[in-house]
């Protein structure tokens, strides 16, 4: 997975949506050991700072956790995984049903119309 | 710990012209700064009275807390905006002759840039195109363990592949302890890498800022921001 960086919104914020969805979908699996700072701020073409301060956030957040000596790790706990996985989803699906309001349609139509889409009737 | 350089109600004037203006300044250590301003805002002239290259008609600039001299060039690598090494010499002496100048040069980490590079150490420096030349210069620089690399228009002359090449050379090499002060009015193929921006303008400090609270309260990128500042 590549990394797509726009200038207009905070990298450290990005860096953290961008890491969470390779966590999410598996390309950093559990347990997984991740690189150093200094090679995913290269491989980013971001500031170490910047990428530090992400990955911090994450650990925060509980998706990642340091050793001491051997480096930062993705977290073996897949429940907390999951959640983050449903948080990200609901962002999906809520900014799918606004774009689906400002077209004219109620929930109880999109979810209609989602189900003939997967029918392949639309 | 002193601030890695500061200045203190700097001014320099040349013969009538203001180049600087009451210039009051804290970088700390472990950052990536952009030093940015339109042509003749006075970037080089800062980075030279750091380097004590100037001197100063008012004020006092400090480096690690010393006015600049034999102390401060220990510790400061300089990149100048023109190249000023001998053209007949050969990249392996270039890097002889900085090994033997600068207490703190690291060998090995020159000769590893180079090899990335594909260059070949027995080349004489004038059978090197110009960007070639301003790449090696880099590396040079780029290999001392200095705590203050100011590097002047660093990606002035070199292609976007170049460009690429360099700020990872700066991001690879990032230390802690150390701060890089990068002047460049091409600021959308640094932005991403730096921490911190001053824009200067005029010979005036008018913001230094980290960039992410730029972007987070402003909604736009750095060099947006540089061209609504800087509005001709």
């Amino acid at each position: 997975m590549a990394w797509d960086l726009k200038s207009d919104r905070p990298i450290y914020a990005q860096l953290i949506e961008q890491i969470q969805l390779r966590i999410v979908s598996g390309s950093y699996p559990p347990g997984e050991k991740l690189p150093s700072v200094r090679d995913m701020a290269a491989d980013a073409s971001v500031n170490p700072n910047t990428m530090q301060r992400a990955l911090m956030e994450l650990e925060n957040e509980g998706l990642l956790y340091s050793q001491r000596t051997s480096g930062r790790f993705v977290t073996e706990d897949v429940e907390k995984i999951m959640e983050a996985k449903n948080r990200l989803a609901m962002d999906v699906i809520e900014e799918f049903l606004e774009k689906m309001e400002s077209l004219g349609y109620s929930t109880a139509q999109t979810v209609d119309l989602l189900k003939q889409a997967k029918e392949g009737k639309v | 710990m002193n601030p890695i350089l500061e200045c203190r109600n700097l001014n320099k004037h040349f013969q009538g012209t203001i180049a600087l203006q009451n210039i009051n300044l804290q970088v700390p250590r472990g950052r990536i700064v952009g030093l940015l301003g339109p042509n003749g805002s006075g970037k080089t002239t800062l980075i030279k009275l750091a380097n004590g290259l100037l001197q100063p008609s008012a004020g006092q600039i400090l480096i690690d807390g010393m006015a600049p001299g034999i102390e401060t060039k220990r510790i400061v690598s300089y990149l100048p905006e023109r190249t000023y090494l001998s053209e007949w010499m050969t990249v392996r002496q270039v890097i002889d002759f900085f090994a033997d100048f600068y207490a703190d040069f690291n060998r090995d980490k020159a000769y590893d840039m180079l090899t990335r590079l594909g260059l070949q150490s027995t080349a004489r420096l004038k059978t090197l195109s110009k960007g070639t030349k301003e790449k090696v210069q880099l590396i040079l620089v780029m290999s001392r363990e200095a705590q203050l690399y100011l590097l002047d228009e660093p990606i002035g002359g070199v292609d976007p592949a170049a460009r690429d090449y360099i700020l990872h050379t700066i991001i690879g090499n990032y230390n802690p302890n150390a701060t890089v002060i990068i002047s460049t009015h091409l600021i959308s193929d640094i932005e991403n890498v730096l921490d911190d921006v001053i824009f200067i303008s005029r010979g005036e400090i008018v913001l230094q800022s980290n960039v992410d609270d730029i972007r987070e309260t402003q909604g736009k990128t750095v060099d947006a921001l540089f061209r609504e500042v800087f509005r001709c």
